[in-house]
Formats: C-alpha cells, structure tokens, sequence
C-alpha cells in the first residue's frame, strides 16, 4: 500500500496537515475579529442602557434640566414619525426610478443614473441637513418634522432605486412575454406582473434603507432641530432618537449620560429587529425559489 | 423520392441554394386553395437582427382552423418567423423588416397599428410554462381579462370554467382553483398556459415548442388538445419533433437558413417532398 503512487509520505502528509490547521485558525481568528465590534457594541449598550430602561423611559418626556428621570417617549415617537416621513418620499422616488432602471432606460442614460445613484449613495449625511436647511428650513422659516423627513427621504432614494433595479432584473423575461402576449399594456404587465413577483424583494430593500437611515443624526442636525416635548404639528422641530441621544451624550449630568446609553439600546433594538425582518422576508424568497 | 443527394448537410447547406429553391417556394406560396380562408397572408418577409438576417424573403399563406406546423433545423429563424406574428420579436432591441403580414386582411405592421393589440388576437405559448409565481390557477387564467379591465364576475366565471375545459385542465383543477399555478405538473402548468391564453378570446394561437419540456404522456395530451382546438382556432405551432409535426398538423412548413424551402400538405410533405433538403430534414439526415 506504501507504493501507491495515490498516497503520500507519511512526513509529507503530517507536514501538509499542519500548513492547512494553521491557515484554517489564522481566517478564524480574522472572521472573530470582523464580528467582535457587534458584540463590542451590544455589550456596552446593555452594560450601560438596560438599568435606565424602565416604564417611564417609553411613557415619559425629558425631564427639566437638574430633576432626573424622565423618558424619550417623543423621541421614539419621533423617530417613527420621520422615518414614516422619509418613506413617503424616499419609496415611491426610489421603487419608480428603479423601475426605470430595470425596464425603460437606454443602456447609455442607465450607465449615468447608476453612476448617479452610487454618488448620491456616497453624499455624507451632513449635507443632505445642509443642503435640506437650504431648501425647506430657510424659505419656511422653521425647523420642520417635514424637513427631516425629507432630508432622510433623500438618502433613501439611491439605496432603494438600486435594490429595486436588482430584483426587477431577477424576475424571469418569460413572465413579460407571457403577459405581453396576452395584449397586456407594457405598463401593466410591470406593474401587475413584473412589480408584484419581486415585491418581497422591494420590501426587502424598503427595509435595509430604514434601518440604514434610523441612527442617522446629522441630517437632522439642521432639519427636525429635536424637541423636549411631544410635536403636535409637523411644521415644528421634532424629537429624535439619535438626536436626543446625541444632546443628553455631550451634556454634563450623570443622570441624562444614563438615559443616552438606554436611547442607544432602543435605537439598537430597532434597527436590529429590522434586520431581522429583512431576514426572513429573504430566506422566505431565497427557499420559494 | 429515389434519388437522395450524396451532399453531406454541411455541404447543403454552405451550397448557394437559393438559385434552386427560389421556383419552388414561389410554387408552393398560394398552396391553400381559394375557397379556403386565409389566417395569415405574408409576402416577401424578410426580418434583420442588427446586420443579420434571420429571415428572407418569406411569402406564405397560412390557412385559417387548421395546424400549420413550422419545422426546421435549430437557427433556421422558426422561432423568430413565429414572433413576428404577433411581434413578440420587438422585445428584441434592433430588429426591422421587410414585406407585408396581413392576419385575416388587418396588415400587422401598418402605420398606427398597436402590438398590444394584435397579441390580443393572436396569443401565444411557451416552450417553458410560465404560469405566473404569485397567481393561483383561477388568477392565471383570468389574468389577461382582469388587465384589459373585465369586471363581470359572471362573465369571468364563464370564461374561467370554459379556457380549463378548452385546455383539458379543468377536471384536473376543478377542486383547487385557489392554489397556486406553480403548484401543478410540469404538463398541467402548460396547459394552464394555453388556457390562459385562451381565455383572452384570440382568433389565432402561436406556440413555440409548446411539448420540447414535456415528458410523453403530457406531450399526448397537448397534441389531442391542438386537435380541438383546430376547430375554432388557428394554430401554428413550431416544433423540433418530426412525428409531431407529422401526427397533429395540416400543413408543414419547412424553413433552413432563414428561407421557407418547402411548404405543403403534411402528408405530403413526410411521405413525398419535393424538395431534397426536405426530405433529408424529415428522414432524419440532418439537422
């Protein structure tokens, strides 16, 4: 059996056996250290967030400057309303130019609106409050719920418009043709056909863009400004999760340093429940398939 | 025929047999006779991808209510001829032709003519079933009435019950209309095609190797279909399989590069071709 020309040295194979542990161990290590931050951030979060996390964080407003307690119930009720906000513009720009993308555009106008969306994708977030300060909170005089929602809505446009393109390419040509040659009207075989079996994978998109734009504070620097109390008018500054996060982490009193750490939990709860759901919604799509 | 040519098919077909063949299509143009109603009038059709020609010179006239099966090595531009009836070829970028398609006398390609709605009486069906993923069996039927703004629910129903028993589906589906059309056989989710093309009411159905993705059994039953269907509708089906061209057509049209060589009598097209090329295609020597 040693003469097999099939089998190698004994020395050979204990020496090749050794290489391939130690690479093996050396891209575990590099695979632990690209998870490592997740854990990092979750642990300091629940470390320093979860004793001030009780019924009256979710109920209650901010309390005056020197009295403790208090919650961030306008600023998680605020975060929800912008994020509803940046849906409105963000999704129908986003799904119809998308659908663009994916079903009208010349390959040549394609090349420039992909290189587009990728640019805008790269803008920093700083200057979507600028640039929305210019054009929604100067003219109006106000700092505005609408201003942030919009300035949000703007950086969910690309993301969208991307991700929508993607999953408009994967539905099979043979369902337009179907549809087509049944006399259907070409936009409605988009819309009926084409939109609705990639629909999950839209969602999917909607999804990752939100959770990207949730922890987002600086766009709203200058847009929804942040506010103490609940807004009853949304051409008023409105509260923010990140924002309020942001003025209680750079104030002096111990007990507002608490409340930032459980606003960052909460924060950190949503965005990873809405990865979650994007989870399932692809495995969902992944396994019908 | 007792004299077959000693050409090898590779030899055919790099020969220049246009000069020969040319007298025989233009014989074999006005075949059906003229007593006999005419679905598709088409002359002197010639069809370009880009600078390529898939189609030359094409004039035929294809019966109404009755199987005209279009046979033909791969790339000899069946397919193609076929999506021009009904201009599905116009999904393709950079197509242009030549000639003149006439469907029951309507010219296909005049000026202002819509291909939305020339499809709505010509349909057509796959070789791959494409039920659609996210519709039951009732909604795939229904489809392309509900989207041309059919709301009547008797109407619907009726159309319904009649397209399944048209594609000889509907005992097979009856009790389960509300599941989805993925969840049939491969043969059922072809016949739930032709159904829903059916059920748009087309005066002429295409099908384009409906049977290539078929295991026997379901190619029987779609082949006893189109023998129904002849009643009512025109068919003109392209296909690979020389016994289906044999056993379900009237007549047979036999393209090679791009050109309409023969066309005639299926019977006489497999038993007495008058053209060589043909008679080696149909004996099984090339293609």
């Amino acid at each position: 059996m040693a003469d097999s020309p099939y089998l190698p040295t004994e020395a050979f194979a204990r020496w090749r056996k050794m290489k391939s542990t130690a690479v093996t161990a050396v891209l575990v290590v590099c695979a632990l250290a690209v998870i490592a931050p997740l854990f990092l951030v979750i642990y300091f979060l629940v470390v320093h967030g979860s004793s001030s996390i009780d019924w009256n964080f979710f109920t209650q407003l901010p309390k005056p400057t020197g009295e403790t307690g208090g919650g961030m119930a306008n600023a998680i009720v605020g975060t929800v309303t912008l994020l509803a906000m940046a849906s409105i513009v963000g999704v129908p720009l986003g799904v119809l130019g998308g659908i663009y993308l994916a079903e009208y555009g010349s390959d040549r106008a394609n090349d420039w609106l992909r290189f587009a969306a990728d640019v805008l994708n790269g803008v920093p977030s700083i200057v979507w409050g600028m640039v929305v300060y210019l054009m929604l909170v100067v003219p109006f005089k106000t700092f505005s719920a609408y201003a942030g929602g919009v300035a949000l809505g703007f950086m969910m446009v690309p993301l969208v418009m991307r991700t929508t393109e993607e999953v408009l390419i994967l539905v099979p040509q043979s369902y337009r043709e179907a549809a087509l040659a049944l006399g259907v009207a070409r936009w409605k075989m988009i819309m009926v056909i084409v939109v609705r079996t990639a629909l999950k994978g839209i969602a999917t998109g909607v999804i990752v863009a939100l959770a990207r734009i949730a922890g987002e504070t600086a766009p709203l620097l200058f847009t929804a400004l942040g506010n103490n109390f609940w807004n009853h008018n949304l051409k008023e500054p409105i509260a923010a999760l990140p924002l309020q996060i942001f003025a209680y982490a750079i104030s002096p009193y111990d007990d507002w340093h608490r409340q930032a750490w459980a606003g960052a939990l909460v924060l950190m709860a949503l965005i990873l429940a809405l990865n979650i759901i994007v989870r399932v919604l692809s495995r969902d799509r992944i396994h019908k398939n | 025929m007792s004299t077959l040519p000693e050409a090898p098919a590779a030899r055919q077909a790099s020969e220049p047999a246009r000069v020969s063949l040319t007298p025989q299509s233009a014989a074999t143009a006005g075949l059906p006779v003229d007593s006999e109603e005419v679905a598709f009038d088409i002359r002197n059709f010639s069809l370009w991808y880009g600078a390529r020609q898939a189609l030359m010179d094409v004039t035929i006239k294809i019966p109404a209510r009755k199987v005209t099966a279009i046979i033909g090595p791969s790339g000899c531009g069946k397919s193609t001829f076929l999506r021009a009836l009904n201009r599905m070829h116009e999904l393709t970028p950079g197509t242009r032709l030549e000639g003149s398609l006439r469907h029951f006398g309507q010219d296909l390609y005049g000026p202002g003519v819509e291909a939305v709605a020339i499809r709505r009486r010509v349909g057509m069906v796959f070789q791959k079933s494409n039920p659609f993923p996210t519709m039951t069996i009732a909604e795939n039927v229904l489809v392309g009435l509900r989207l041309n703004g059919v709301r009547d629910k008797a109407v619907l129903q009726e159309r319904l019950e009649k397209s399944l028993h048209m594609a000889a589906l509907w005992d097979e589906v009856k009790d389960h209309l509300n599941r989805p059309g993925t969840s049939l056989s491969g043969g059922q989710q072809q016949r739930l095609c032709i159904a829903r093309s059916l059920a748009v009411q087309p005066q002429t159905l295409l099908m384009d190797e409906p049977c290539s993705a078929l295991d026997p059994l379901a190619t029987a039953k779609i082949e006893e279909l189109i023998q129904t269907l002849r009643q009512d509708y025109t068919v003109v089906i392209v296909t690979h399989n020389m016994q289906q061209a044999a056993r379900c057509s009237d007549r047979t049209a036999f393209f090679y590069m791009g050109r309409l060589i023969e066309y005639g009598n299926t019977r006489n097209m497999f038993t007495n071709p008058s053209n060589p090329q043909t008679e080696a295609y149909v004996s099984g020597r090339f293609g």
